[in-house]
Formats: C-alpha cells, sequence, structure tokens
C-alpha cells in the first residue's frame, strides 16, 4: 500500500478531493455557459461571512456558510430576475459584501485568525470523518441535480429567453444553479480555499473546452479533469509540502495551458490542411467559375446543402406527438 | 391545406395590448391566424412587431385585451408549447462547445418530465427537425463553427423537434446572406407545405414573399393592414396612422391583382442596395420597401 494511503487524514483527504472533483466542474460548466465564471468567487466572498459567523456564534463554520452562501444566492438570483441591477453589479455586491462583513465579524470572534486560514487557503488535511459525510451528502445533491436536471441546466444557461417562451421553469432552474453553486462553494472550501474555490469549478471546464465538440463530452471530460487534478494535487501536496489548494490550482493551469496550446497548433494545422487542398482544387479547377462564385456569395461554402430542401413527409406525423401522451 | 375560413382559429387576439412595464407599445390588435396560414409580421422597426411576437410568446406583458392559441387563453404552459419560437440571434454556444444535435433536442424539454432521459418518440421527433431544415448531416458538429444561416435553421429544428402547431419567427432572415436567405425561405416554404402554420416577424420580406400568403402590417403599435402581401405595404406603414388603415388595405387589395407600376423601380434599386450591401433593401433610407412579385425573385428557392 502507498505511503500515502497508511495515513487515515490523507484517505480522508483523497475521498474529499475525489468528491470536490466530481462536483465543482458539473455546476461549473453551467457557469462558463452563462459567461458567470466569476460567480463562483462572489459566492466564496459570502462563504466568508458565514465562516466568520459561525467562528463568532461558535457554531459549525460549514454549516453557518452553507445557511448564509445558499441565502445570498438565492437572493442573488432573484434580484438577478426582477431587480434592476445587472449581473456584473450584482456579482460586484457579493465580492465586497462578502469581505466586508468576514473581516468584520472576524475581527470580533478573537483568536481565530488562524481558523480562519485554513477557510481561506484550504486544509484538505484536516478533514474529519463528520466533514465527509457532510461533504459526500452535498456532493450527491449536486451530482444528483446536475446530471438528473442537466440538460434543463443547459437549455435555460444557453438562451433564457427560448427556455421561457417554450415553457420551462426558468427562474425555478436559475435559483437551483445558484443554490447549487452555494453548495459546491461550500463543498469546496476546505479542499481549495474559498480564495480558490472558483479555480475548480471553471479550470477544469477550461481543459475539456479546448479538445471537446459537446455539452455532454465537455462536461464528462471537466470531471475527469476534476478528479484527476484533485487526487494528484493532494498527493503531490503531501509528498511536496505544499499546500493543497495552490497545488491542484497550478496542476490545472498547466493542463489548461497545455491543451490550449495543442488545441491552437491543431486547428492551425488543420487550417492549412484546407488551404493547400482548396489551392490543389483550384490548380485543377478553370478560371471562369471563380467569378460565379465570387458574385453569388459562395453560397457552396457558407451553406452547404442550403438550396436542398428535405421533404420529410413524417415531421408532423399522426400519432407520433408526446404531447398526446402527455 | 386546411380551410382557414372554417376552421377555429390557431391564434386569436381581441383588443390585445402588449407592453414593458408602464409603456404600452402595442394597443388593441385584433386579429386571427387559422391553421396553415403563413403570415408575415411587417413594420419598420419601432413599430411594435417584435413587442406583438413577444406577447403572443408571453414574454412581453399583456395590458389588455385577450390571447387565445388553440381556443385557450394564452400564455399558459399548454401554449407554451403549441407554439414553437425561432429567435432572431443564435445565443447557443455561450461557452461550452454544443453540437446541433444537442440544440434541437432542447426543443424537447418542455415536452420531457424532469429526471427522465428522452425516450425514443424524442430522439426521432429530434432527427425528423434535422431533416426538414436538411441539417440531419451537420447534427454532430459544434453550433457555433456553422453559418449564420445554417445557425438559424438549427434555431428552427429546435422549435419544430417539440412539434408545435404554430411556428413563430423573428426576423429570420436577418444577418443572412442572400444565398442562404433563399435557402431559409425555401425550407419554410417545405414546413408550409406540410400545413406548419407559420407567423413570421419581419421588415424585409425578401425570398419570404414566396412564403407567406397573408401580411399584417403594425405601424405605432397599432395594426394598419391584415390582407394579401402586396407593393407598398412597407412604406405605406410608416406614415400612416390607425384611421388610415381600412384605406391601406383596401389600395393594398386593390393592388394584389394588378401591376405595381413601381415594381421595376424597386427592382433595379434593390439589386443596386445588394450590390453594395449583400442584404436587403428595405432598410436602405432611399429605398421603397414593397413587396416584389414571385416571379421577379432571383433567391427564389423553393422545394
Amino acid at each position: 500500500m502507498p505511503e500515502v494511503l497508511q495515513y487515515g487524514f490523507m484517505v480522508r483527504a483523497l475521498v474529499a478531493a475525489l468528491l470536490v472533483g466530481l462536483a465543482a466542474p458539473a455546476v461549473g460548466v453551467f457557469l462558463v455557459q452563462r459567461r458567470l465564471s466569476l460567480i463562483g468567487d462572489g459566492m466564496g466572498h459570502v462563504a466568508l461571512t458565514g465562516v466568520a459567523l459561525g467562528l463568532l456564534t461558535g457554531r459549525a463554520p460549514v454549516a453557518v456558510a452553507l445557511v448564509v452562501t445558499v441565502v445570498a444566492a438565492v437572493g442573488v438570483e432573484l434580484l438577478r430576475r426582477y431587480g434592476r441591477a445587472g449581473g456584473d453589479v450584482v456579482l460586484a455586491v457579493l465580492f465586497y459584501g462578502g469581505i466586508a462583513g468576514g473581516v468584520v465579524l472576524v475581527a470580533r470572534a478573537d483568536g481565530s485568525a488562524a481558523t480562519l486560514n485554513t477557510y481561506l487557503f484550504g486544509a484538505i488535511t484536516t478533514t474529519s470523518a463528520q466533514d465527509l459525510r457532510v461533504f459526500g451528502v452535498l456532493a450527491a445533491v449536486v451530482l444528483l441535480a446536475t446530471l438528473g436536471l442537466g440538460r434543463r441546466l443547459a437549455a435555460v444557461s444557453s438562451d433564457e429567453e427560448h427556455a421561457r417562451a417554450s415553457g420551462l421553469p426558468v427562474t425555478g432552474l436559475n435559483v437551483l444553479l445558484a443554490v447549487l453553486t452555494a453548495v459546491t462553494v461550500v463543498l469546496s472550501m476546505r479542499v481549495v480555499g474559498l480564495l480558490l474555490i472558483s479555480a475548480l469549478m471553471i479550470l477544469p471546464v477550461a481543459v475539456a473546452q479546448q479538445t471537446c465538440r459537446s455539452f455532454r463530452t465537455t462536461t464528462a471530460a471537466a470531471m475527469v479533469v476534476g478528479v484527476a487534478t484533485s487526487v494528484v494535487g493532494v498527493v503531490t501536496s503531501y509528498y511536496g509540502d505544499t499546500p493543497s489548494g495552490g497545488t491542484i490550482v497550478l496542476y490545472l493551469i498547466a493542463l489548461f495551458v497545455v491543451a490550449a496550446a495543442g488545441s491552437a497548433l491543431l486547428r492551425a494545422a488543420r487550417h492549412r490542411g484546407h488551404r493547400r487542398s482548396a489551392r490543389a482544387a483550384g490548380a485543377g479547377a478553370a478560371a471562369g467559375p471563380d467569378v460565379s462564385v465570387a458574385r453569388s456569395g459562395g453560397p457552396a461554402s457558407s451553406d452547404p446543402g442550403g438550396t436542398a430542401v428535405s421533404s420529410s413527409p413524417s415531421l408532423l406525423a399522426p400519432g407520433s406527438s408526446p404531447r398526446e401522451g402527455a | 391545406m386546411s380551410e382557414p375560413s372554417t376552421s377555429a382559429p390557431l391564434l386569436r387576439l381581441r383588443g390585445a395590448s402588449f407592453g414593458y412595464g408602464e409603456r404600452v407599445v402595442v394597443t388593441g390588435v385584433d386579429l386571427e391566424v387559422h391553421r396553415g396560414e403563413r403570415v408575415a409580421l411587417l413594420g419598420s422597426n419601432g413599430s411594435g412587431k417584435t413587442t406583438l411576437l413577444r406577447g403572443v410568446l408571453g414574454l412581453a406583458a399583456r395590458t389588455g385585451g385577450t390571447v387565445e392559441v388553440g381556443g385557450e387563453p394564452a400564455p399558459s404552459r399548454r401554449s407554451r408549447r403549441r407554439t414553437g419560437y425561432v429567435p432572431q440571434g443564435m445565443s447557443v454556444g455561450g461557452g461550452i462547445p454544443t453540437t446541433v444535435r444537442e440544440v434541437v433536442a432542447t426543443g424537447r424539454l418542455p415536452l420531457r418530465r424532469p429526471w427522465r432521459p428522452a425516450g425514443r418518440a424524442d430522439h426521432a421527433a429530434v432527427h425528423r427537425a434535422l431533416e426538414a431544415v436538411d441539417m440531419a448531416d451537420h447534427a454532430r458538429e459544434d453550433v457555433t463553427e456553422l453559418s449564420g444561416g445554417q445557425q438559424r435553421r438549427v434555431l428552427i429544428a429546435r422549435a419544430l423537434a417539440a412539434e408545435p402547431d404554430l411556428l413563430v419567427l423573428d426576423e429570420p432572415l436577418a444577418g443572412v446572406d442572400a444565398a442562404s436567405a433563399g435557402a431559409l425561405a425555401g425550407t419554410l416554404a417545405a414546413l408550409a407545405d406540410h400545413e406548419v402554420t407559420i407567423l413570421v416577424v419581419t421588415h424585409e420580406v425578401g425570398p419570404l414573399a414566396d412564403v407567406v400568403d397573408r401580411a399584417l402590417v403594425l405601424s405605432h403599435g397599432r395594426l394598419v393592414h391584415d390582407g394579401p402581401l402586396v407593393p407598398g405595404l412597407l412604406g405605406a406603414s410608416d406614415d400612416l396612422d390607425p384611421a388610415a388603415a381600412t384605406a391601406t388595405t383596401r389600395r393594398a387589395e386593390g393592388q394584389a391583382d394588378g401591376a405595381d407600376p413601381l415594381r421595376h423601380q424597386h427592382v433595379h434599386h434593390r439589386d443596386e442596395v445588394e450590390g453594395r450591401a449583400g442584404r436587403g433593401w428595405v432598410d436602405h433610407p432611399d429605398t421603397r420597401p414593397v413587396a416584389v412579385g414571385a416571379d421577379e425573385h432571383p433567391e427564389r428557392h423553393r422545394a
């Protein structure tokens, strides 16, 4: 058995890393789709207020942070929906309100700066069995919701107006995503720390984005990247005596750089290939047709198959409508 | 096509007014759309046509009157599911790669129970929708890598995947090159042949002249014409007040079967504009926007 698995605290740390590595990208993919990559940071700041409130009142910081963050998440979503503030303004309120609340409350709670640091920068090796049970439940909730309702969350995240027009419960799904984000933030804060929470939600998705072509594969790849980097990061931090959160995030950044560079090189190679084949085709063709292609706006290249219209007779075939059975 | 005059209206507005907050944009609209009809909702910028469409979809607040879809008050969950909406822009593919099939499959979501995976009927409906817009061969491609015309057809397929009774399109030709616009019009014509009821909002008729069989014109938030698609409608709508509506309609109906004395001039001017800008001629400030005869449309593509 590897040395790292001989200690109970490391086994618990690895299980926690596994849970967070799975859950954080599963939520992050919807945040990236909505171009709200930094909302996790805002929630992290609010969680800081929750942790400080827990320390001040002598209650479990994780539980208090969960309640405060979920309430803030729902409030922000409702403000965005019904208020007049824009998304970025709401984000700013979260950032500054969370930090200010945390600073003030921590100042009132004497002698807890060291404890606060474990939430700010992560302290995965201090994960207790009780923590692990809570993390397990939170991760299960996040994974169940994102996998079970993923298509709906994706539909609302990509085109809210169409989703509303077609009858999906848009406000409910937005509130659900906000709550899931809050839960993920609280789940992740012991692993990577409140200051790096967004990284674990966003960077695995950013890595997967470089190579995948569908929402489904991007989500799956992001979860694999999240788990791999979390587990490897925790093991590295054990042997290298480095902070787990920073180590995990550095692995993610390195993967992102490699994936982005590889993707750019691949695109460039493809582009060169297309140009070469276009030149070859051009050399074999007569000079005359070029004029007509340019004149017609190049329908064949800009809209291939565009002029052919299917005459599928079964488009609205009787009896095929699921509405009848619904 | 079903008999529009005898069947119950699919869409009925009675004195309907729509707006945003305190501001009423569309006032007192009465109209009916019957099954199988292909209706163009025309008007210049700011005429209220998009607000009317959004009101029918429940995206703009109704401030008065009634709206019914299939004889039932709208908007309701049921009416939303009977109405397929094709928005103007492609907003999918925000940050995550998304395939054409995934986008079209979202059209089925309102018909599916939450937590349940897609069934055989869902897959079949998505496939039929993709075939109907001739995009089945592109099903696995990333939607952001498609041309503007192809993306617009993906959005039409997404609406069709729900097998709606009424297909509502907002400016389907906006930002699409002439060749793709012709192809899109051909797609809509083929859908119309399958008795899909179409309500299309547009400020440029272009190739859609071959598709629509009825025109509604909005001016200053009021319906000023309801009748055949004929030359002069859009130009007239800019200056019309509601009191002149009857006269406009009568004049338009009178022109429906006759030759438009300005038609050749318009076609000539339109060609000039397209030559420079490569898109619709109605936007041009010097152009009198009219619908030209189908036989003179160079970008016409019929199935």
